[in-house]
């Protein structure tokens, strides 16, 4: 299940030509661990009884494959064929529980027996958790200070599976803060602890790695499509905040050259207004969490905070092959505003029945706007696929506040 | 500038130099210039200046703490250029010890040239190895700079060869798997690693290692220079001044203080014991 394309990176982790992005900026104490890590995830995948128990575990137990839905009552409204490919209803609710089952089972075959992660919104310390108590190894997350009151359910729930969650309030205690001081712990902590890095991002070989255990996103998508449709869809999209969702979904068409690959990036209050995180589209190129990236910073090269209403968007970084990917101008990427986002999440949820998350809403509102485009120059063949990444129930705090919910005598607006 | 005078002259005297490390703009600019002429004055044979960053992975809490409150109270890198210049002017070899975005965002190969023209004698850099570090090396080989890159006890032989051929000035040794911070006891994984560091690097490099991470008093500091060419020290320093608050006066004569045990400490080699 190991990808060969044009668009990988090099056997240090350096995508593109001259080795612009990515690569491995990291303190000498953890280069061992980053070796040893890529040669044991390197045997791994060249192993079938591996490929095998991973795939078994991801349909026995996280109900892998997802299903590829067509969305018929949007599709009605924007005039062409609108694909969700539905991660929401993965175990724990979002594609991360590919990651990490990957992740972990490879832990096990390494013979440590602790994890560590990092998390934003709670989804990857949820998927952590589980895997972790799944698999029977202890688990530590670190969870920004100000994320563990805006997602006190997450912590509730990956308490309830067992795992610790430390709060970290320093730095602007939020998911880089998280980030940082998984480091530390593992740093600390490597020769029996494993990093379980939740996104695309980072020193290699995460960025590679996680692509490659979220790669079913696209190349299932790619086979139901083309066993449906007969052919390729025209436009792929997903959200992008560190990028493995879209990195797992856009690895399945990235040598269909004619598919165009759109990222949703989190335009916050907008992108002019400074409050945002949309790394690609406002950042510069820089080195942060281990590789060089597009990023959010000052003048001084110091890393500024981000803004989003999803806290699953809400970092100053992206994944490196993501810089690589709009460098080269294969994949697009642009801003969708928090407004633009929940406006979508009402739609999706009132026109098919589906409450998804808020970072997926980013994706389904760009991609309608796509859609439409494609709707007028290709006609009501065309189709636009949308990783539906995760479900929404984690957000109904924010739809709550955002929509004036809870009140049984009050109309919505929306 | 080069630091290679200061190991010279601690050699020659039969024992280790003392390296002492402060954050630029803590507690603001003025008061970090105040603070390493003292450590100057007191003791150290080498100065380290950290360049305070928004994510520094390596650091515990004391020296998070520290370059928090420097980039809080606006600290920029061309205040730790300054600084530098201050502290060098006094003759002791000054690093600047740093993380690498602001480095690239500075421009590489400006940065070296406003570090030696500020009289500088090199960097420190804890998140780039030698084979990430390509671009300083050709900077630093430039403007004839100390390139302090660091080893760990996880560090295979291969890496340690390749990490102190590439390296200029001195080699920095993690006595510990850990981040910054003071330790009540000194780690035995120190010992092997710089016997490493000296018998895996070129044949007559005579380039000296030296060993930080967790050194706080005088009696730990002589036993690290029983074995080590120099004692790195910086959490120590740093939780003096926080420990002293708005007393800046105190802070300094503490400072003065813990500096004159260390470097008694490296004076005494292993006489005194932990």
């Amino acid at each position: 299940m190991t990808s060969t394309s044009r668009y990988d990176a090099d056997e240090r982790g350096y995508f593109g030509e001259g080795g612009q992005w990515g690569g491995r900026f990291m303190p000498e104490a953890l280069v061992a661990a980053l070796d040893e890590l890529t040669s044991a995830w390197t045997e791994a995948m060249a192993d079938p009884s591996f490929i095998g128990e991973f795939e078994a575990i991801l349909r026995d137990y996280a109900n892998v494959p997802s299903a590829l839905y067509e969305a018929t009552r949007l599709s009605e409204q924007v005039g062409c064929r609108v694909l969700l490919k539905r991660e929401d209803l993965n175990h724990t609710g979002a594609h991360k529980i590919r990651n990490v089952l990957g992740q972990a089972l490879l832990t096990k075959r390494m013979g440590k027996k602790r994890v560590i992660a990092e998390t934003g919104a709670g989804q990857h310390g949820v998927a952590s958790a589980t895997a972790a108590a799944y698999l029977g190894l202890d688990c530590t997350v670190y969870m920004g200070a100000v994320d563990t009151k805006r997602q006190a359910l997450n912590v509730a729930r990956m308490q309830l599976l067992g795992a610790e969650v430390v709060a970290v309030d320093t730095g602007s205690g939020t998911l880089k803060d998280a980030i940082n001081e998984a480091f530390r712990d593992w740093v600390s902590s490597v020769d029996h602890t494993a990093y379980l890095f939740g996104t695309a991002a980072g020193p290699h070989p995460f960025p590679t790695m996680v692509r490659e255990f979220c790669r079913g996103i696209g190349d299932e998508a790619r086979a139901q499509v083309l066993e449906r449709y007969g052919r390729l869809p025209d436009a792929i999209a997903a959200c992008v905040g560190g990028g493995s969702n879209a990195i797992g979904l856009f690895a399945g068409f990235l040598d269909d050259e004619e598919v165009a690959i759109w990222g949703f990036e989190p335009g916050g209050d907008g992108v002019e207004t400074g409050r945002h995180a949309a790394t690609i589209t406002a950042g510069g190129s820089g080195v942060l969490h281990g590789a060089r990236t597009y990023l959010l910073q000052d003048e001084d090269g110091q890393t500024v905070e981000s803004h989003s209403i999803s806290a699953g968007l809400d970092y100053p970084g992206v994944g490196p092959q993501h810089s690589h990917l709009a460098h080269i101008g294969r994949a697009r990427y642009a801003p969708v505003t928090d407004a633009a986002a929940m406006e979508a999440m009402a739609l999706l949820a009132r026109t098919e029945g589906i409450i998804c998350a808020i970072e997926s809403a980013h994706a389904v509102s760009g991609a309608l706007d796509v859609a439409r485009e494609l709707a007028a120059t290709k006609g009501p063949d065309a189709i636009v696929l949308i990783n539906l990444s995760g479900r929404g129930d984690k957000d109904m705090g924010t739809a709550i506040e955002w929509f004036g919910l809870g009140d049984a005598q009050k109309d919505v607006e929306a | 500038m080069s630091t290679t005078p200061a190991f010279e002259r601690a050699r020659s005297e039969g024992r280790a130099a003392l390296i002492g490390y402060l954050p630029a703009g803590f507690p603001d600019v003025p008061g970090a210039v105040d603070a390493l002429h003292v450590m100057v004055d007191a003791g150290c044979d080498v100065i380290e200046i950290g360049l305070p960053y928004s994510d520094p992975v390596m650091d515990g809490p004391t020296i998070q703490a520290a370059a928090q409150q420097a980039l809080d109270a606006g600290c920029r890198t061309t205040d730790v250029l300054r600084t530098v210049e201050a502290v060098a002017a006094t003759g002791t070899p000054t690093l600047v010890m740093t993380y690498w975005n602001p480095v690239e965002r500075y421009g590489v190969e400006r940065f070296a040239a406003d570090l030696a023209s500020a009289g500088g004698a090199g960097l420190i850099t804890p998140d780039i190895t030698p084979d990430a570090g390509e671009a300083w090396i050709a900077a630093a080989d430039a403007h004839d700079l100390d390139k302090v890159f660091l080893v760990a006890p996880s560090s295979t032989d291969e890496r340690v060869a390749m990490t102190t051929a590439a390296s200029r000035g001195f080699v920095y040794a993690t006595a510990v798997m850990g981040v910054t911070g003071a330790r009540t006891t000194t780690s035995d994984l120190a010992g092997p690693l710089v016997t490493r560091a000296r018998a895996l690097q070129p044949k007559d490099a005579h380039l000296p290692v030296g060993v930080g991470l967790g050194v706080s008093n005088g009696d730990q500091a002589a036993v690290v220079a029983a074995y080590a060419d120099g004692v790195i020290v910086g959490s120590a320093f740093v939780r003096t001044l926080l420990d002293a608050g708005t007393d800046r006066a105190a802070g300094l004569a503490a400072l003065r203080t813990l500096t004159e045990d260390l470097a008694a400490g490296v004076r005494r080699g292993d006489a005194g014991g932990a």
